[in-house]
């Protein structure tokens, strides 16, 4: 940390170069190298020991408790989890829901983001406004209405099983898309004023119609946008919990992360077993981590810059 | 590509003309294009976003179990036949009435979701913003710290539940082994305890928050213009002055995100309860979203009832909304 009183400062101030370089490191940088440190090694510390927990077989466990030193290491808590609960299943629920919900958000909302930057700015505003402002409530302040609305709409059975939105997955798509509008359009309206209008004039000019002005020409400018939203929603989408365990009723259909909640009860004597499971559940959003750490940031950044 | 067609000669005067008029020469056709365009979307967020936000407002001044429509017709004059299931009927600000005066989880959970948000503000969002200004100063090895705090972020918050109970649990623990609690006959119980299980829970959101914060401030900081905090130093600043005096106020937008998102994430703040007390109430950690939930997914449902807990989260909401959708849309209104 710069140490300088200001009367000194102010006096060497023309003579002192613009990047000042640190000799030897001051007490402010040891101390915020020991800080990260510690905060750092806390942080995985969580992470880390469920890992190391659900190595173990539940038996030596219950002996030793957790903070021991094992005696073996073996797989089969992951391998009991995924057989015991047919977790296939869960995963492939949450591809069911996660992937068609990704693709509809963000075409819908470059849709509306797309029209919204060709109106006179007062409609522009309304809009935004009331796209943005639905993705900002608490989810249980839909709930109750959302959840009577699935139970009253009826699907044809070859879209749900249950017959109707309740306990389906183009439910959980519907709910999932139309929440999370409001933050894409809210992005990519911001993103497409950074684009220069002469390129839409120049099309208007070279006779393209409207639908060519957004699909093949706006969309690609918007690519990088659309990118770092994709990571974002697949994240948020897999990681949903509330919307599946308020919606989804059968237990067999719900994606992996609510379904954690099932498996809670399944294996509730063997919480080695669970914790396999949960760490099972989170290698896919580990995978888009190591991956797309920059798009994700990147999004999270493009959400709060215009902000 | 069309774009490379661009046509620079075009004066600004004609330009602005030329785009009042482009709304108008849209064909029949773009027209219907443009319609469908925002049309879709329109219709989905108005349906299941602001349709149900509305009919909340709406149910919280009834009184319904879900069977049988809704009579329009006050409460007092339904005829009482015990054991029948009565139809809805207008039941005015009875639910209100009975949320605060004699609903037993309600002040609880006001008070619960009020700790939540204040343990945010004094805890997890300082510790995500001192993160990212030290990462952004580029101490040695920023990235590597980046990466670890980032991590929990990425988790889903019920699996972050499930994995803490490894480190909470009475017998076996991190904690309890360590401080020497284990045995049976001096356990402490984290999680069940009703008086430490609030803040067992907002230790592990605040593991996760923190990191949120942290990147959405490194993004803000980042974009500060350095000259900014050069002239500083040069004019004698010292780092903790160019921060609060300099920076600080440069990222003001970051930091209207910041306090928005702090203030819904702890109204919102529902899975990691769930997961702790495995789906059913627990002392200790009653929440306002978790009470609006439990009048539905009982046997019996209180549909007036659920709906006036969540009037009452929709209006606490609505400050930190507004606030938000002021500074962004601001500059744009003139």
């Amino acid at each position: 940390m710069a140490v300088i009183t200001p009367a000194v400062a102010v006096s060497t101030a023309e003579t002192r170069p613009a990047r000042r370089k640190r000799p030897k490191p001051s007490v402010g940088s040891v101390a915020a190298q020991v800080f990260m440190i510690i905060m750092s090694a806390l942080w995985v510390l969580p992470i880390l020991f469920a890992l190391y927990v659900s190595l173990r077989p539940v038996g030596e466990t219950n002996r030793l408790g957790y903070v021991s030193l094992a005696h073996s290491l073996t797989l089969r808590n992951f391998v009991d989890a995924w057989n015991q609960s047919e977790m296939w299943r869960f995963f492939l629920n949450s591809l069911r829901v996660t992937v068609p919900a990704v693709l509809i958000t963000l075409m819908l909302a470059s849709a509306v983001a797309f029209v919204v930057s060709k109106m006179s700015s007062r409609w522009n505003i309304a809009l935004l406004i009331l796209f943005t402002a639905g993705n900002l409530l608490p989810q249980q302040v839909l709930i109750t209405p959302l959840y009577r609305m699935y139970l009253a709409i009826h699907l044809p059975h070859f879209v749900s099983s249950s017959g109707l939105l309740y306990d389906s997955y183009v439910g959980l798509i519907v709910i999932n898309v139309s929440f999370q509008l409001g933050f894409c359009v809210f992005v990519l309206s911001n993103y497409m004023k950074t684009i220069p209008g002469e390129i839409d004039e120049a099309a208007i000019v070279d006779g393209a119609s409207l639908w060519a002005r957004y699909w093949r020409l706006t969309l690609p400018l918007c690519r990088p946008a659309m990118a770092a939203l994709a990571t974002l929603l697949t994240t948020w989408i897999y990681n949903d919990f509330f919307w599946a365990i308020t919606l989804i009723s059968t237990g067999n259909k719900r994606p992996i992360t609510s379904a954690l909640a099932n498996l809670q009860g399944q294996f509730v004597s063997n919480q080695n077993m669970i914790s396999a499971a949960a760490l099972m559940a989170a290698v896919p959003t580990l995978g888009v981590y190591v991956m797309l750490q920059k798009q994700f940031i990147a999004g999270l950044a493009l959400g709060s810059s215009k902000g | 590509m069309v774009s490379t067609t661009t046509e620079k000669t075009t004066p600004p005067a004609t330009t602005k003309r030329r785009r009042r008029r482009t709304v108008r020469r849209l064909s029949r056709r773009d027209k219907l294009v443009m319609a469908l365009l925002l049309g879709v979307p329109l219709l989905l967020d108005l349906a299941f976003v602001w349709f149900p936000a509305l009919a909340t407002v709406l149910l919280s001044f009834t009184k319904w179990t879900g069977v049988g429509g809704i009579h329009l017709k006050a409460c007092s004059a339904a005829s009482s036949l015990p054991g029948i299931p009565q139809p809805g009927c207008i039941n005015g600000v009875q639910n209100y009435n009975q949320a605060f005066t004699n609903y037993p989880d309600f002040w609880p959970a006001v008070r619960h979701n009020a700790i939540w948000l204040l343990v945010f503000i004094v805890f997890a969002t300082p510790l995500g913003m001192l993160f990212a200004v030290l990462i952004d100063r580029g101490i040695r090895g920023s990235r590597v710290y980046q990466s670890l705090l980032f991590l929990p972020v990425m988790l889903s918050l019920a699996l972050i539940g499930i994995i803490w109970e490894l480190i909470y649990s009475p017998n076996y623990g991190l904690i309890n082994t360590i401080i020497g609690r284990n045995g049976n006959n001096n356990l402490i119980d984290w999680l069940g305890d009703p008086h430490l299980n609030l803040w067992a829970v907002l230790v592990e959101a605040s593991w996760r928050q923190a990191g949120y914060v942290m990147v959405l401030y490194l993004a803000g900081l980042k974009a500060v213009d350095p000259s900014l905090r050069e002239a500083a130093l040069m004019d004698g600043a010292n780092a903790w002055q160019t921060f609060w005096r300099v920076v600080f106020p440069t990222l003001r937008p970051i930091n209207v995100v910041i306090v928005v998102i702090t203030v819904i994430e702890s109204l919102r703040a529902f899975d990691l309860v769930y997961i702790t007390s495995k789906g059913n109430p627990l002392r200790g950690l009653e929440l306002l979203s978790v009470s609006v939930t439990q009048n539905i997914v009982g046997e019996t449902q209180r549909i007036g009832f659920g709906s006036t807990l969540g009037v009452v989260l929709l209006v606490i909401s609505l400050v930190p909304i507004t606030i938000f959708l002021y500074n962004a849309f601001r500059r744009e209104e003139r």
